[in-house]
């Protein structure tokens, strides 16, 4: 579904992504970890087109995304940080997001309903408090039914309860056959979510492998312990 | 603030008409105020806006919308909203105190100018990641066009005095937008006589309709350069 193919970006003099070759399939739960600044948000941004990679190519259902736009209707983004305009309200910009959608196809209301977003429609997004603009950022990403989800630390900042809604909302839309890619530094919450894992360091991929397989491989029932002993079998 | 930006312009436009004894001085008086008022308000409202939209464009940026369309349609907002404002203020008393024709091309002036420094600010923005280095660019710019373009003209004129520059001085104004519209407009109030023996070659050259033509064309440019270098900027931009 989308092909990463040696994707080189440099920033300045720091090489922050070292020819990183990816292959997500439809109906992968994803975690993409590594230790900050290992390159994860640069390799998201650079799939939606958001930062522009000076060699290779990444391919979205096996079409370039060079130079196209209309791939990211497919997609829905939940960004680590939600950068909105700060005057207007939580009704006005979802309004307008659907507005640029323009999607025929129905919307899922889910997470909207659950959040209680239709209660606090009218509130400015820079009145907000953080945990609640990640609500917003997680009900925008999920309203249009995209087939590929790209959430960046989806859960930090979320309240227990609100973190548990929205890991209900991402195993069930991983059953509904879609590709979920999430970053992540709190590996307990991804125990019972993931089905890959993808392990990046200083811009390379280190790892790329099926949670159930490390598991197996490593004799360890939890992902963070099954890391820990795979990357030191690995370096010995 | 617009509407202060309004009111500021009609204010002026009022007095400048109501202070001189006939329209021609005040249409004079105007053309300074405007050729002074106008880029100051347009480079920085539009540079200052720019920055502050810099969330909106990362929102926008996640979304299946062309990069160029979200940069082309902060340029058209920010335009029409200036001209609007300088139409309000400045078009009516125009139309009020002065002759169609030269009350015509004084707005044309206007609207062409607010036009090109806001393609300017978006240069100046693209260019500056930071907003306080951004935002000194473009009142740098508007100095340079303002004040110190004409300055180093007039300097250089007093050097080469003995020498016969006029062909070169008219090359020369291509090079501020200010002053093309200066000219184009001192070209349709007819005082050219004042300014002496250059006036005679500026008439000579602007006052024809090629000229004028020409000098237009010279206007759309710095419309169309500055802005379409940070369309390119921006498309090859990462966030």
């Amino acid at each position: 579904m989308i092909e990463v193919k040696k994707i080189v970006k440099k920033f300045g003099k720091l090489l922050t992504l070292d020819e990183v070759c990816l292959q997500l399939n439809k109906g992968e739960c994803i975690a993409l970890i590594g230790p900050n600044g290992c390159g994860k948000t640069t390799l998201i941004k650079s799939i939606l087109g958001m930062v522009l990679p000076e060699q290779g190519e990444i391919f979205f259902n096996h079409k370039t995304i060079k130079k196209d736009f209309t791939y990211r209707e497919k997609i829905g983004y939940m960004p680590q940080i939600g950068r909105y305009p700060q005057h207007i309200t939580i009704g006005q910009v979802i309004q307008m997001i659907k507005g640029i959608r323009n999607s025929d196809a129905e919307m899922d209301e889910e997470l909207f309903n659950k959040y209680q977003i239709n209660k606090i429609l009218d509130k400015r997004m820079g009145t907000l408090s953080g945990g609640t603009t990640q609500k917003v950022s997680a009900t925008l990403a999920f309203l249009f039914n995209p087939d590929v989800l790209i959430l960046d630390e989806p859960t930090a900042g979320l309240d227990p309860l609100s973190a548990e809604i929205l890991k209900e909302k991402i195993i069930s839309e991983k059953e509904k056959g879609k590709l979920i890619l999430i970053t992540s530094h709190l590996l307990s919450e991804l125990d019972d979510l993931v089905t890959q894992l993808i392990f990046m360091q200083e811009g390379k991929i280190i790892f790329h492998k099926n949670v159930e397989l490390l598991k197996a491989e490593t004799g360890e029932n939890k992902i963070s312990k099954a890391i820990t002993t795979f990357l030191k079998k690995t370096i010995n | 603030m617009l509407v202060l930006y309004t009111l500021l312009i009609a204010l002026l436009s009022w007095t400048s008409f109501n202070l001189e004894d006939n329209s021609s001085k005040g249409l004079l008086t105007l053309l300074n105020v405007i050729l002074l008022t106008v880029p100051l308000v347009s480079v920085l409202f539009s540079t200052i806006y720019i920055y502050n939209s810099s969330e909106f464009i990362e929102l926008m940026l996640s979304q299946p919308v062309p990069r160029k369309t979200i940069w082309f349609s902060l340029f058209s907002g920010l335009s029409v909203s200036l001209v609007f404002s300088f139409l309000l203020g400045a078009g009516i008393p125009l139309l009020i105190y002065a002759e169609t024709e030269k009350a015509t091309m004084m707005i044309l002036i206007g609207i062409l100018i607010t036009l090109i420094f806001v393609s300017i600010a978006f240069l100046s923005s693209i260019l500056f990641r930071d907003k306080a280095k951004g935002i000194g660019m473009s009142v740098l710019l508007w100095l340079y066009f303002a004040f110190l373009f004409d300055g180093i003209v007039l300097f250089l004129m007093f050097q080469f005095s003995d020498y016969p520059i006029e062909k070169i001085m008219v090359a020369i104004t291509a090079l501020s937008p200010v002053d093309l519209s200066r000219i184009m407009m001192l070209m349709q109030l007819d005082i050219s006589a004042m300014m002496g023996y250059t006036g005679a070659i500026f008439k000579d050259f602007f006052g024809t309709g090629f000229g004028l033509l020409l000098t237009f064309l010279l206007l759309v440019a710095w419309i169309v350069f500055p802005f379409t270098f940070s369309l390119f900027k921006f498309n090859h931009k990462d966030l």
